[in-house]
């Protein structure tokens, strides 16, 4: 009897030891940001509306154009195409068509105007705020301008050293 | 006296005890294979999604790159899944009355996310991040397999524990150069760095990549 007793406790033992098995593959991990009601809603003291923090041109070098030409290649070339010429993929598949880049008028806009472009959309053309980085942003902007240039380049406008690269 | 087992007993005996062999073995192999099969990993099985993309259209059809959608993924461990906006970015103008885009549309009025089903999911104690992986030349195809010729979207590799490790005892052969990170359809050609070569420009190798802490905390 007092057997059947021990066998009956240490059964249980186990079947207590096994339930708590568990490979551990969901895990009820604390995340505040998953639901709205326990997202921390205090905004610290000095913070500003992410569009509107003023954002100066980082240098120009090499490294900030190759950048930009990767950015530009991945959120603008869809509709402004590799050149510019705004007959991307997304125009010829029926968007409205962007309008070129190499235009005297833009050529002369100020970098500022092409970067709140980028930042805010312009016409039909979505904001790339949450999806390109401030830095990248003029980064993009200074590719452009290098895209404008190469559209109106003569060879006059070359270095002697320029005209003899290969 | 008659004799306790009739000649029968040593046939009987035989067969259990090989039977009984058999079934050891075949629990083991079981037990060892079934969890790896791609039955169970879900390989190659197109998930019900809300919406039915097509990366192939997308991607390879219109030649749109990972990141203007999976914006994140070269800053944050998570490659993010766009937002509505981001499909309204086009969809705004284009198939504006697709009756397959009407979630998107809805989603948009109402202030709804999409709420997308997981293609590829990592166990909770994995602390997998994408920024390392394609910042040091690991492109989206090793892991998440050609994507841009996936009509619906499905989970392309096992992602175990063994997949992950093969690559981290010797990342050389599964990288390539930063220009192809995003091409899910590469193929080293002659002018591909060697493996070390590619090993030595992106600082791989100073720390070893099979430490727990690397994937574990």
């Amino acid at each position: 009897m007092r057997n059947a007793a021990a066998f009956a406790v240490g059964i249980a033992a186990m079947a207590l030891v096994v339930a708590g098995c568990d490979d551990m593959t969901s895990q009820k991990k604390q995340n505040p940001y998953a639901s709205r009601a326990t997202a921390p809603g205090d905004v610290p003291s000095g913070t500003v509306q992410y569009g509107e923090a003023p954002r100066p041109a980082p240098p120009l070098t090499m490294a900030l154009l190759e950048r930009g030409r990767t950015e530009y290649h991945v959120f603008c070339a869809p509709c402004h195409a590799e050149t510019g010429d705004g007959h991307g993929m997304i125009v010829q598949r029926g968007f409205p068509a962007a309008p070129p880049l190499a235009t005297a008028e833009l050529m002369a806009a100020p970098p500022q105007r092409l970067y709140d472009v980028v930042t805010g959309g312009w016409g039909v053309m979505y904001g790339f705020a949450q999806r390109i980085a401030p830095d990248d942003r003029w980064a993009v902007v200074a590719y452009v301008r290098a895209l404008q240039r190469s559209q109106h380049m003569m060879l006059a406008d070359l270095t002697p050293r320029q005209r003899a690269a290969p | 006296m008659a004799a306790v087992f009739s000649p029968r007993a040593n046939v009987i005996v035989t067969v259990v005890m090989l039977g009984a062999v058999g079934v050891v073995v075949g629990v083991c192999l079981w037990w060892f294979t079934w969890p790896r099969s791609d039955y169970v990993r879900h390989v190659g099985w197109a998930i019900q999604q809300p919406v039915p993309f097509s990366h192939q259209h997308h991607v390879a059809g219109l030649g749109i790159d990972c990141r203007f959608c999976h914006s994140s993924v070269e800053r944050s461990a998570q490659a993010s899944l766009p937002p509505t906006f981001t499909c309204m970015t086009c969809h705004s103008q284009i198939w504006t009355n697709a009756a397959l885009l009407a979630e998107v549309r809805d989603s948009l009025s109402e202030n709804r996310p999409i709420v997308w089903a997981r293609v590829t999911d990592v166990p909770d104690y994995v602390y997998f991040n994408h920024s390392i992986h394609v910042s040091k030349g690991v492109g989206c195809e090793s892991c998440h397999g050609d994507v841009a010729r996936m009509p619906l979207t499905y989970k392309a590799k096992t992602l175990t524990m063994q997949f992950c490790l093969d690559c981290h005892r010797d990342p050389g052969p599964n990288l390539r150069p930063l220009a192809n990170i995003y091409d899910t359809n590469w193929h080293p050609d002659p002018a591909t760095p060697p493996p070390a070569e590619l090993m030595r420009a992106y600082h791989i190798g100073g720390r070893n990549l099979t430490e727990c802490a690397i994937c574990h905390r």
